[in-house]
C-alpha cells in the first residue's frame, strides 16, 4: 500500500538528529581529548584507560555491588509477592498488581525525598526507636539506606515480569506435577520456578541495569561522597567538566547495560517470536 | 451481453522480483456475474485490488467505461469491494458502517437514513440498525459488509472471497443470496474464489487463473465440459487426463487404442492430453470394452461410489451408483462426446 | 491452606506498606502545624499556603505542567503518526527505525541525557526552556510509537482500503478509521508521555539551566534543607497522579464489564 508509507520520513530524521547524533557525539567524546569544544580535537584511547585508575575502579566495583544486592534483595522480596499475587482471582490480581505499579508512575524524586524523613537520624524510624527505649541507628548516608532506596524504586520491575510468567502457567502442568507424584516443593522447584525463568531473568537484569545506572537515589540517600558510576558520569559533566572522560564511561555503561538487554531478550522466548 | 464496462490490458505487476501478474487481459461487461477462480497466489486478489485501485499496474492499463482509471485513487472509482473478513469498523454500529460512504459524501441525513434502511431490507437485515457489528454472526457481519458497498450504488460491485471465513452450510445459503442481490440490484459482480464448485454455481462468466495468467474464460458449462488445458481440467472437479496423440479429426489415440471423438482443428498427429470425468465412464463388462482393468477400490461417498479401476496404463477415477467388488475384471466404456481433447501445456 | 492465605496476606500487606508507607508519611506531615517531620502536633493546611506563595516552586510547577502538556502533545501526534507509517513500510525500514525508537527506552537515562547535553552544546543552543522541552519530546516518543505501534499492527490492512473504497481520502481514512480503531494505544502513549515528562529529572537535569527548574530538579535541590512545602507539594503531584492512573484503569474494566453485559443479555 503506497498510502501513509511517507508519514514514518518526518520521525526517521527526528530520531537520526535526535537519537543517533548524540550517541555518535558521545563516541567521538570518549575517543577524543580537548575539553568541550570539537576545535582542537586529537584521538586518544586514554579516556578508557583512566577507568582502570583505583579511583574509578572502585566506583564500578561498588556499583556493581549495589546493583547485585538490589537484585538478590528484590528477588528473595519480589518472587514470593509475585508468587502470592498470582495464586489470586483473575480480578484480584489485577487490582494488586495495579498497586504494585502505582509507584512507578510516581515521581521517583519524591519518593526518594519521603525517604529521607524516615531515615534522617532525627527521622521517623529512629524516634520510634528512641520511644522505644532504644539508641537511635544512623541509616542515612550509608549503604543501607541506598539499598532500602533502589530496591523500594526498583522492586515493582523484578514483581512484574514474575508474575507475567507465573500467570501463564498452565495450571495443568501444576497437576500433572502432583500426579506424578512430586511433593508442593518438589512441584514448585522442579515446574513452577523453571516455567517462571523468564520473568525471573527478565527481573533480575531490569533491577540490575536499574541500580548500577541511576544516580538520584545514592545522591540523596548515601551523601554527596558516595559514588556510583551514575554519579561519576554526573561529576564528569557538571562539576570537574571533564567531558571526554564522563563520555568514555558512558559509553561503556550503555555499552553493557545494551549487552545485557540483548541477552535477556534472546533468552525470553515471547521477545523473540516477534517481529 | 451488455457493453463492456472495465477492460484490463496487458496488465501486469511486480511486488519487487516476483510477478505476480504477467498480463491479464479481460473484458467484463454491464450486468455480468464474473468469477476470477484459481488457487491461492494465482493472481486473483491482485487483480481485483487493480480494479479497486489499491495497487497500480506495473504495466498496461485498466479501461472503465472507456476511460484509463489505473491512476486514480479507489476513493474516487464507481466501484465497492466486499473483503475477505468484511473489514467492517468495529467502532460503528450497523447503521453507521452501512451510512459510511454515504457520510463522507455529505449525502442529506434523511436520504441516507432512506437508503440504509432499503439496503439492510435488500441484505436481509432489517431491524439491525443499531447493532454492534462485533457481536453479529459472520453470516450477519457478511451482509453488513455487502450493504455498506452496495449503498454507494456502485456501477460494479468487487467480492474478495466474501465466503471464505463462512462454515459450508451458511456459505450455500449465501451463494444463493449473493446471486440474488446481483439480479436484484442489476449490477456486475466481480467475485473472487478459490472454490470450484462456488464459481461455477453462481457465475455467468468464469476466469480461470493460475500464476498471474488467465487459463480459459468461459462460461460455467464451458470450463467444466471443455477445459482448454490440463491445469482448468485438474482445479475444476476431478478428471482422469490422458496423454494422447491426436490422429487426425474426430480420432484420438491412448492406452494403445483409437477412440473416435468430436474434437476438431488440432494438427495430424499433435501430443494432446484428453481429459474423462469421472461421471462419464460407465463400467461395463471387460469384452464390451477396449480398456479393461481390475476394482482396485471402492469408497462409498454418499450419492455415488468412488471407484479407482487400475488398468494396464493408470488407474483411472470413476464415479457410479452402482456397486462393484474390488477384485472385479471390468471393462471402461465412453462415447465420443465424453472425451474433451486439450492443448498440451507446457511443463 | 487457610493458614498459608493469612501468611500471604500478611506478606502482601508488608510489601505493600513498604512501597506506600514513605508516601503516607510525606502526606500526613504536609498537614502538620509545625515543621517538625517526625511530631505531628496538629492539623493545618499552611504548608499548602506556603507552597502557592513560594514563587519558586510555583514557577517550577509551572515548568514542569507546561513541558509535559507540550512536549506530550507534540511526542503523540509524532508518535502516532509514525507509527502508522511504519506498518506500511518495508521489513527492513521498519526495523531499522524501530531499533533505533528503541535506543533511548533501554539506554539508561543518564546516557541520554548527556547525549542530549553535548548535543544542544555542539549545536550552541542556550540550555533552558526550550532544550528541556525538546529532550522531552524526544524521550517520550519512543514510549508513543512503542504504545501505538502495535495496535497498527494488529490492524486488518483493508481497514483503511475499505474507507478509500468507499470514498474516503488517505486523511478521512485516517481520522475517520484508523485513529479511532488505535485510540486506546494513543491514550496509553498520552499517559505514559505525560507521566515520564512529568517525573523526569535526570534527563531535565542535563539539559535545562539559566535557572529553569521542574519540580524533580526544584526538589532536588532543596532535599538538603528539609522544608515541609515539599511535602505539600509532593502530596498534590502524588494525589493527582493517582487518581488519573486509577481513572484510566478503571475506566475500560468498567466498559468492558457493560460492554459483556450486552453481550450476555444478547446470547439469552
Amino acid at each position: 500500500m503506497k498510502y501513509f508509507r511517507n508519514l514514518v520520513k518526518p520521525y526517521i530524521i527526528w530520531s537520526f538528529l535526535m537519537i543517533v547524533v548524540p550517541l555518535l557525539l558521545i563516541v567521538l567524546y570518549s575517543v577524543t581529548t580537548g575539553g568541550n569544544s570539537l576545535v582542537n580535537i586529537q584521538f586518544t584511547l586514554d579516556n578508557f584507560g583512566k577507568i582502570a585508575e583505583p579511583i574509578y575502579l572502585a566506583v564500578f566495583i561498588r556499583s556493581f555491588k549495589i546493583g547485585l544486592i538490589t537484585v538478590l534483595i528484590c528477588f528473595f522480596m519480589g518472587y514470593p509477592l509475585a508468587y502470592m499475587i498470582a495464586r489470586f482471582s483473575e480480578k484480584v490480581q489485577s487490582v494488586l498488581i495495579l498497586v504494585v505499579t502505582i509507584p512507578m508512575w510516581i515521581n521517583m524524586l519524591l519518593r526518594t525525598y519521603a525517604w529521607i524523613s524516615l531515615l534522617s537520624d532525627n527521622g521517623i524510624i529512629n524516634s520510634f526507636l528512641v520511644s522505644l527505649g532504644f539508641e537511635p541507628v544512623t541509616m542515612m548516608y550509608t549503604d543501607f539506606a541506598v539499598a532500602v532506596g533502589l530496591v523500594c524504586d526498583f522492586l515493582p520491575f523484578m514483581v512484574i515480569p514474575i508474575h507475567t510468567s507465573l500467570s501463564k502457567i498452565d495450571k495443568s502442568l501444576i497437576e500433572a506435577a502432583y500426579d506424578l507424584g512430586a511433593n508442593r516443593v518438589q512441584t514448585f522447584f522442579r515446574v513452577v520456578f523453571k516455567l517462571s525463568l523468564p520473568g525471573v531473568i527478565n527481573g533480575v537484569i531490569m533491577t540490575f541495569l536499574l541500580a548500577i545506572s541511576s544516580f538520584v537515589i545514592p545522591k540523596l540517600l548515601g551523601g554527596g561522597q558516595y559514588m556510583l558510576i551514575g554519579n561519576l558520569i554526573e561529576n564528569q559533566f557538571i562539576s570537574v567538566g571533564d567531558w571526554n572522560f564522563g563520555s568514555a564511561i558512558s559509553l561503556l555503561l550503555a555499552v553493557v547495560i545494551l549487552f545485557l538487554i540483548h541477552l535477556m531478550k534472546k533468552m525470553d522466548p515471547d521477545e523473540t517470536e516477534e517481529g | 451481453m451488455g457493453n463492456k464496462i472495465i477492460e484490463l490490458k496487458g496488465v501486469t505487476k511486480n511486488f519487487g522480483e516476483q510477478q505476480v501478474l504477467k498480463g491479464i487481459d479481460l473484458n467484463i461487461y454491464e450486468n455480468e456475474f464474473l468469477t476470477l477462480l484459481g488457487p491461492s497466489g494465482c493472481g486473483k486478489t491482485t487483480t481485483l485490488r487493480i480494479i479497486a485501485g489499491f495497487d497500480e499496474p506495473s504495466q498496461g492499463q485498466v479501461l472503465f467505461n472507456g476511460i484509463e482509471i489505473s491512476k486514480l485513487p479507489p476513493y474516487k472509482r464507481e466501484v465497492n469491494t466486499v473483503f475477505q473478513k468484511y473489514a467492517l469498523f468495529p467502532f460503528l454500529n450497523v447503521y453507521d458502517n452501512v451510512a459510511f460512504g454515504l457520510n463522507i459524501k455529505k449525502v442529506d441525513k434523511s436520504i441516507i437514513a432512506q437508503k440504509v434502511s432499503k439496503v439492510l431490507k435488500l441484505v436481509g437485515l432489517e431491524g439491525f440498525e443499531k447493532r454492534d457489528v462485533t457481536l453479529l454472526s459472520g453470516g450477519q457481519q457478511q451482509r453488513v459488509a455487502i450493504a455498506r458497498a452496495l449503498v454507494n450504488e456502485p456501477k460494479v460491485l468487487l467480492l474478495d472471497e466474501p465466503l471464505g471465513a463462512l462454515d459450508a452450510k451458511l456459505r450455500k445459503e449465501m451463494q444463493i443470496e449473493l446471486k440474488k442481490i446481483q439480479k436484484e440490484v442489476g449490477i456486475t459482480f466481480i467475485f473472487v474464489t478459490h472454490d470450484q464448485e462456488e464459481a461455477l454455481s453462481m457465475s455467468d462468466t468464469v476466469v480461470v487463473m493460475n500464476e498471474g495468467i488467465i487459463q480459459q474464460i468461459g462460461t460455467p458449462v464451458d470450463i467444466y465440459n471443455e477445459p482448454e488445458n490440463r491445469f482448468v481440467a485438474d482445479f475444476i472437479g476431478e478428471s482422469n487426463i490422458i496423454e494422447a496423440v491426436m490422429l487426425r479429426d474426430c480420432l484420438v489415440q491412448f492406452d494403445g487404442f483409437q477412440f473416435e471423438c468430436v474434437d476438431k482443428g488440432f494438427k495430424d498427429e499433435e501430443e494432446v492430453e484428453v481429459v474423462l470425468r469421472p461421471e462419464d465412464i460407465d463400467i461395463v463388462k471387460p469384452e464390451n470394452a477396449k480398456i479393461t482393468g481390475v476394482v482396485k477400490s471402492l469408497v462409498f461417498k454418499g450419492v455415488h461410489h468412488e471407484i479407482v479401476v487400475q488398468t494396464k496404463y493408470r488407474d483411472y477415477l470413476i464415479h457410479t451408483t452402482d456397486y462393484f467388488e474390488v477384485g472385479l475384471a471390468v471393462g471402461l466404456s465412453f462415447g465420443p462426446e465424453d472425451i474433451h481433447v486439450m492443448y498440451k501445456m507446457d511443463y | 491452606m487457610k493458614k498459608s492465605r493469612i501468611f500471604s496476606y500478611i506478606y502482601i500487606g508488608i510489601c505493600f506498606a513498604f512501597f506506600y508507607l514513605p508516601i503516607l508519611v510525606t502526606m500526613v506531615f504536609s498537614f502538620n502545624s509545625s515543621k517538625s517531620l517526625t511530631k505531628f502536633t496538629g492539623f493545618s493546611l499552611k504548608w499548602y499556603g506556603e507552597l502557592l506563595a513560594d514563587g519558586e516552586i510555583m514557577k517550577a510547577v509551572y515548568v514542569s505542567v507546561s513541558v509535559a502538556i507540550i512536549a506530550t502533545i507534540v511526542s503523540t501526534i509524532l508518535g502516532t503518526v509514525t507509527a502508522i507509517g511504519l506498518s506500511k513500510n518495508r521489513k527492513v525500514v521498519k526495523e531499522w527505525i524501530l531499533n533505533i525508537n528503541n535506543i533511548p527506552i533501554m539506554n539508561p537515562e543518564i546516557v541520554t541525557a548527556i547525549g542530549l547535553m553535548i548535543l544542544f552544546s555542539s549545536l550552541k543552543i542556550t540550555k533552558g526552556y526550550v532544550t528541556m522541552l525538546l529532550a522531552h519530546i524526544i524521550f517520550c516518543t519512543p514510549y508513543v510509537i512503542t504504545s501505538v505501534y502495535p495496535k497498527v499492527r494488529s490492524l486488518d490492512p483493508n481497514l483503511a482500503n475499505a474507507a478509500m473504497d468507499l470514498g474516503a481520502t488517505p486523511f478521512q481514512a485516517l481520522t475517520k478509521v484508523i485513529i479511532p480503531m488505535i485510540k486506546e494505544g494513543i491514550y496509553a502513549g498520552v499517559l505514559l508521555s505525560f507521566t515520564m515528562s512529568f517525573d523526569d529529572f535526570v534527563i531535565s537535569y542535563f539539559v535545562t539551566g539559566n535557572g529553569v527548574q521542574n519540580i524533580s530538579i526544584i526538589v532536588y535541590n532543596m532535599t538538603k534543607r528539609i522544608n515541609p512545602t515539599i511535602n505539600a507539594l509532593s502530596t498534590i503531584v502524588i494525589l493527582v497522579l493517582v487518581i488519573t492512573i486509577l481513572i484510566v484503569n478503571l475506566v475500560p474494566m468498567m466498559i468492558k464489564k457493560t460492554k459483556e453485559k450486552q453481550r450476555n443479555e444478547k446470547a439469552c
